[in-house]
């Protein structure tokens, strides 16, 4: 009976094949009419291939009694989708791009446009007819929907990162004339502005990738070590005002770019609040100190810590207090304790918190934007080759390789060094013991690195709570006005309604637009995968894994790039749409609703699932009735971190917004640039404002639903 | 000639290189209870997965009320299950735990519950039918788990080791409760555990496992009584293993001369502890003494090896050190190798 059910499901692929060759426009912005039979007919003779596995697929599901099944069905498919891409990317707007095509196919050299409706509708349904030839030949056991999950994840992951990465990696063997070579990549990754030692040896500045990696060491060291100081305050301490500290550690996440930058210039800068007072007091001749490292450090700092501390936490309170009861018990004191039991078993921890804040402080490009003078790093340098004056992709592209290689090389040791060094200490048997006091002299030296800490953090939020409505912090003119608020987002009720003004409406709406899209599917690709990873064994499984985390380690600068190297040209070709930012997005933020997926179903016992199963329901309907509604919290923490981030990141954006789709942070980018601070800081607080009470409003919902189930259970009591 | 439910043919489940079940066959009967017995990575609860589905076979076949179920998952399988855990769902209440089978299989929501309350009645939980999983208690969650797999009338059902998170006190009772519902329902049950005393009191028959392998299967008193190897002799039960040669109808080891049948050569036996009697004076010594309230189990050492005996407490008792001499009934004496 299934067999049957799930036969007439499956012939929806090669007619939705058949659709999208017959029916629908091929080409982007193509007459409706204009479809790969119609094009192909009329001297596009490559297209007709397509037209007839489609053809002999839809033939084959009508005649046969189960396609999936046939022997020639798998060839069929295959060959589509080979075709498919291949004739795409090998004929592009002007003409052949791979060479042995103009011989074979002469008339390609009048080009062809990018994909439009039915190419896409045709690469989607080969790619689920691969997956219905996979699942009827045992692939994930047979079971339909994770092998639709897979197949699908699997094309996604490749189209909109790995595609990119290829493309960017070729992008940086094309020399200036266009040809492909490998003398401009070994010119420009030996070039000495990348290199160059010379900051030490006082023979001038130093390279891009010395400083990069330099500021990505220092920038982890202390922050990692404040992480440090935190976590134990927190964790091992009666500090009084702990939550303040818990509370200090969500502020980098919902805080914009730039403004952190900025509120430091109008503290430390030569007109700045502190460099003013410390003139006056010490007597101290004002300097621009601030630009370069130590102000991207101390930028950097606050923004990092707050994430190592959070890591090192929860490995702090992973620690089995039993052990260093035992350790007590014989006879150690409680500094011998802690370093000789706690210390250790707390160092995959301290790497795995230095490692990413590495990872970060390579990647990040707001600070050393604003911050870094001429202080060059990577993610700037990349910047400048796309975007300034000289327009120079090849160069982006070699910068972005190295970037890439430096990251990814971090990420590898994170996985494969601590994979194996890590101690858990957490079983299914409740911990006895009590979790044992910091001794006195680490409690004071984690104190005293952890107060300029809050006070700098105190110090920098309060500049951008009150910078954008005073008249101009940065003069420390500190008459109370709207005024700039009212140039962003002035509103007029006039006879056509209500109409904005304001200069920052647009990226305003569009932001919302782009978050609200990308977070839900941000969240529903992650949990998806997460589940994938989780639950299902199939060939292949840990090379997934791997390829979904490292979308993660990939700097915004190198996906930036690299989606202009990418989608800039048919076939894709979406740069200006504002669905790449929505793309760009999800794949960007993925992982993160992965890892709080995969955490939460290890805490679900997997019987409850095998019991659905048992029961009779497939892949899909298991995850609906059982997993989903276990696991709610975590797809509740992936929704507002995707939410969250899409509002505020900036890097891999800055590339991708035109004209008509501006996003918040590139447009507060341009104020800063500007020298317009309290506009970008009244920008961002508006900014913050909504992201919490946007989040706000997410747990309002969730929240309630919760209940109103709960409730809906009550009902049948009677 | 019976009806077969369930059929294994030369199956086999690989893991990459290890090997969980290495080749069985296998028919268990309509309406019989088998059990799969043996010690921890025997393979038992991988047959019983096979069975479920949620594992398919490497090779060989698997049949299910006279169908190759080989390739279906184990939602095209009409088979219940009842987890060691449990697996209740926690967000829903009792009632739709159990309705949930039949509202999947396509039974308008209505007509699943009536089934739901008619079976939750039937296994003594009628009015705890609104509670949530987490508001009953250890037993009542693991009557709702056997409610929910028998709702669907499954061609089998399964439990795997349902009693490891009961009480020991409660063990018994529900122990006796699932074979008078398999009965009562004439259900054919597959039961996995690895406590031998479980095993022989539901069984009907008992398929002894290791190393993936199926060792001996029958019904418990053949298992006790005539084990086919030492293994078995020692994991169903205490066993006194001898090893010793048989030469012309007689079997003996230092110290011992019995009358055995079988062909000459080296040979093991098996003897159980309770079929060994005790009288003072003799070759062996008591080395341990143990009062088990119902029984004495005494170690002894004997020029055959170390011995174990239990005597019924009734009988004169022995301290250690006391000398004494072995007592075999020659029926007790089994042939294990």
């Amino acid at each position: 009976m299934s067999g049957i059910f799930s036969g007439r499901v499956g012939l929806a692929w090669p007619g939705l094949f058949g659709i999208g060759v017959l029916a629908l426009p091929w080409y982007k912005g193509g007459a409706f009419t204009a479809s790969a039979l119609v094009e192909g007919l009329a001297g596009r003779v490559w297209l007709l291939p397509l037209v007839l596995t489609a053809a002999g697929l839809m033939a084959l599901a009508l005649i046969a009694r189960d396609w999936r099944i046939q022997g020639v069905t798998p060839a069929l498919v295959g060959a589509a989708l080979v075709w498919l891409l291949l004739q795409g990317f090998g004929i592009g707007l002007r003409g052949p791009a791979l060479p042995g095509i103009a011989v074979l196919f002469p008339q390609a050299a009048a080009g062809q446009p990018g994909f439009g409706l039915g190419a896409w509708a045709a690469g989607l349904a080969l790619i689920g007819a691969l997956a219905e030839v996979l699942a009827a030949r045992g692939f994930c056991r047979g079971e339909r929907f994770p092998a639709f999950a897979i197949v699908g994840i699997v094309a996604a992951l490749s189209l909109f990162v790995f595609f990119p990465i290829l493309r960017l990696m070729s992008a940086a063997f094309v020399a200036p004339d266009g040809t492909l070579s490998t003398i401009p990549f070994l010119n420009r990754i030996t070039a000495a502005d990348l290199w160059s030692l010379g900051c030490v040896t006082g023979a001038g500045r130093c390279g891009v990738v010395v400083n990069s990696l330099v500021l990505g060491i220092l920038s982890a060291a202390i922050a990692t070590g404040l992480g440090l100081g935190l976590a134990l305050l927190v964790a091992r301490t009666d500090f009084r005002l702990k939550r303040l500290l818990r509370a200090l550690a969500i502020l980098p996440v919902i805080t914009p770019p730039f403004v952190v930058g900025v509120a430091i210039i109008v503290l430390f800068g030569r007109t700045g609040f502190v460099t003013v007072e410390v003139a006056e007091w010490f007597g101290v001749r004002p300097g621009r100190w601030v630009y370069g490292l130590p102000g991207i450090l101390i930028a950097q700092v606050l923004a990092f810590a707050p994430v190592t501390f959070l890591v090192i936490l929860s490995g702090l309170e992973a620690i089995n207090p039993t052990l260093e009861e035992a350790s007590t018990t014989l006879g150690a004191r409680p500094v011998t304790t802690f370093r000789t039991v706690t210390w250790p078993l707390l160092r995959p921890a301290l790497a795995a918190a230095f490692l990413l804040a590495f990872i970060e402080s390579l990647s990040d490009f707001g600070n050393p934007m604003v911050l870094g003078g001429s202080y060059d790093v990577l993610s700037t340098k990349i910047f400048f080759a796309v975007v300034g004056a000289q327009y120079d992709l090849g160069q982006a592209a070699t910068l972005s390789l190295l970037l890439l290689a430096l990251t990814v090389g971090a990420f590898w040791v994170q996985a494969r060094w601590l994979g194996r060094a890590s101690y858990v200490t957490v079983s299914g048997k409740s911990d006895a013991g009590l979790v044992a006091p910091a001794p006195p002299l680490i409690k004071w030296a984690a104190m005293a690195a952890v107060l300029p800490f809050v006070i700098l953090t105190v110090g920098v939020y309060a500049i951008v709570l009150a910078g954008g409505f005073v008249k101009d912090i940065a003069r420390q003119d500190l008459t109370p006005t709207f005024g700039h608020l009212w140039t962003a987002f002035s509103v007029e009720v006039g006879e056509r309604g209500v109409q904005l003004f304001g200069s920052a409406w647009d990226s305003m709406i569009t932001t919302l637009w782009v978050s609200a899209l990308s977070a839900p599917l941000t969240m529903a690709i992650g949990i998806l995968t997460a589940w994938l990873i989780a639950r299902q064994d199939f060939a292949g499984k840990r090379a997934f894994e791997f390829g979904t985390l490292l979308s993660f380690a990939i700097p915004g600068t190198v996906v930036g790039v690299s989606y202009i190297a990418a989608f800039n040209v048919p076939p894709i070709d979406i740069t200006g749409t504002m669905w790449i930012l929505v793309i760009c997005f999800v794949f960007r933020n993925m992982p993160v609703g992965m890892r709080a997926g995969i955490a939460a179903l290890a805490q679900i016992d997997r019987s409850m699932e095998e019991a659905s199963q048992t029961m009779g329901a497939g892949g899909g309907r298991v995850l609906r009735d059982v997993v989903l509604p276990l696991i709610r919290p975590a797809m509740f923490t992936a929704l507002v971190y995707s939410f969250v981030t899409a509002m505020t990141a900036v890097s891999a954006v800055i590339f991708l917004v035109s004209a008509r789709h501006n996003m918040a942070t590139a447009y507060i980018m341009g104020r800063v640039e500007n020298g317009e601070y309290a506009l970008a800081i009244a920008y961002s607080t508006v900014l913050m404002l909504v992201m919490i009470a946007c989040v706000a409003g997410m747990n309002w919902v969730v929240g309630k639903r919760r209940l109103g189930r709960r409730s809906g259970l009550a009902l049948p009591a009677e | 000639m019976t009806e077969t439910a369930i059929e294994f043919r030369s199956v086999v489940k690989r893991y990459g290189t290890a090997t969980a079940v290495a080749g069985i066959d296998l028919a268990i009967a309509k309406g019989e209870l088998v059990t799969f017995l043996g010690p921890s990575g025997c393979g038992k609860t991988t047959s019983l997965r096979l069975i479920a589905g949620l594992e398919l076979p490497s090779e060989g076949r698997v049949f299910i009320a006279g169908r190759d179920v080989s390739r279906d998952p184990a939602s095209a399988r009409n088979v219940g299950m009842v987890f060691q855990s449990y697996a209740l769902f926690p967000h829903i209440s009792v009632l739709d735990n159990v309705a949930y089978g039949p509202v999947i299989r396509g039974t308008p929501k209505a007509q699943a519950q009536a089934r739901a309350r008619e079976i939750l009645e039937q296994v003594g939980l009628g009015g705890l039918e609104a509670r949530l999983p987490a508001e009953l208690s250890g037993g009542q969650q693991q009557r709702v788990a056997v409610a929910r797999a028998i709702v669907q009338q499954p061609d089998v059902i399964l439990f795997d080791e349902p009693l490891s998170n009961v009480d020991a006190k409660l063990r018994r009772k529900v122990r006796e409760e699932i074979r008078s519902l398999q009965r009562r329902f004439g259900l054919t049950a597959v039961y996995v555990t690895h406590d031998q005393e479980e095993a022989l009191a539901v069984s009907d028959r008992i398929v002894v496992m290791d190393k993936g392998r199926i060792v001996q299967v029958g019904a418990p008193a053949d298992l006790y009584e005539r084990p086919a190897t030492p293994f078995i002799a020692n994991f169903i039960g205490d066993a006194n293993l001898i090893a010793g040669q048989v030469v012309q109808g007689h079997f003996t080891a230092p110290g011992l001369s019995l009358a055995l049948s079988g062909p000459d050569g080296a040979a093991t036996v098996s003897v159980r502890p309770e079929r060994i009697a005790l009288r003072a004076g003799g070759d062996a010594q008591v080395t341990s003494v143990s009062y088990l309230g119902s029984r004495m189990e005494y170690g002894l050492d004997t020029p055959a090896g170390e011995i174990l005996v239990s005597r019924p407490i009734t009988e004169p008792r022995f301290a250690a050190g006391d000398r004494v001499s072995l007592h075999f009934d020659p029926a007790a004496l089994i042939r294990v190798a």
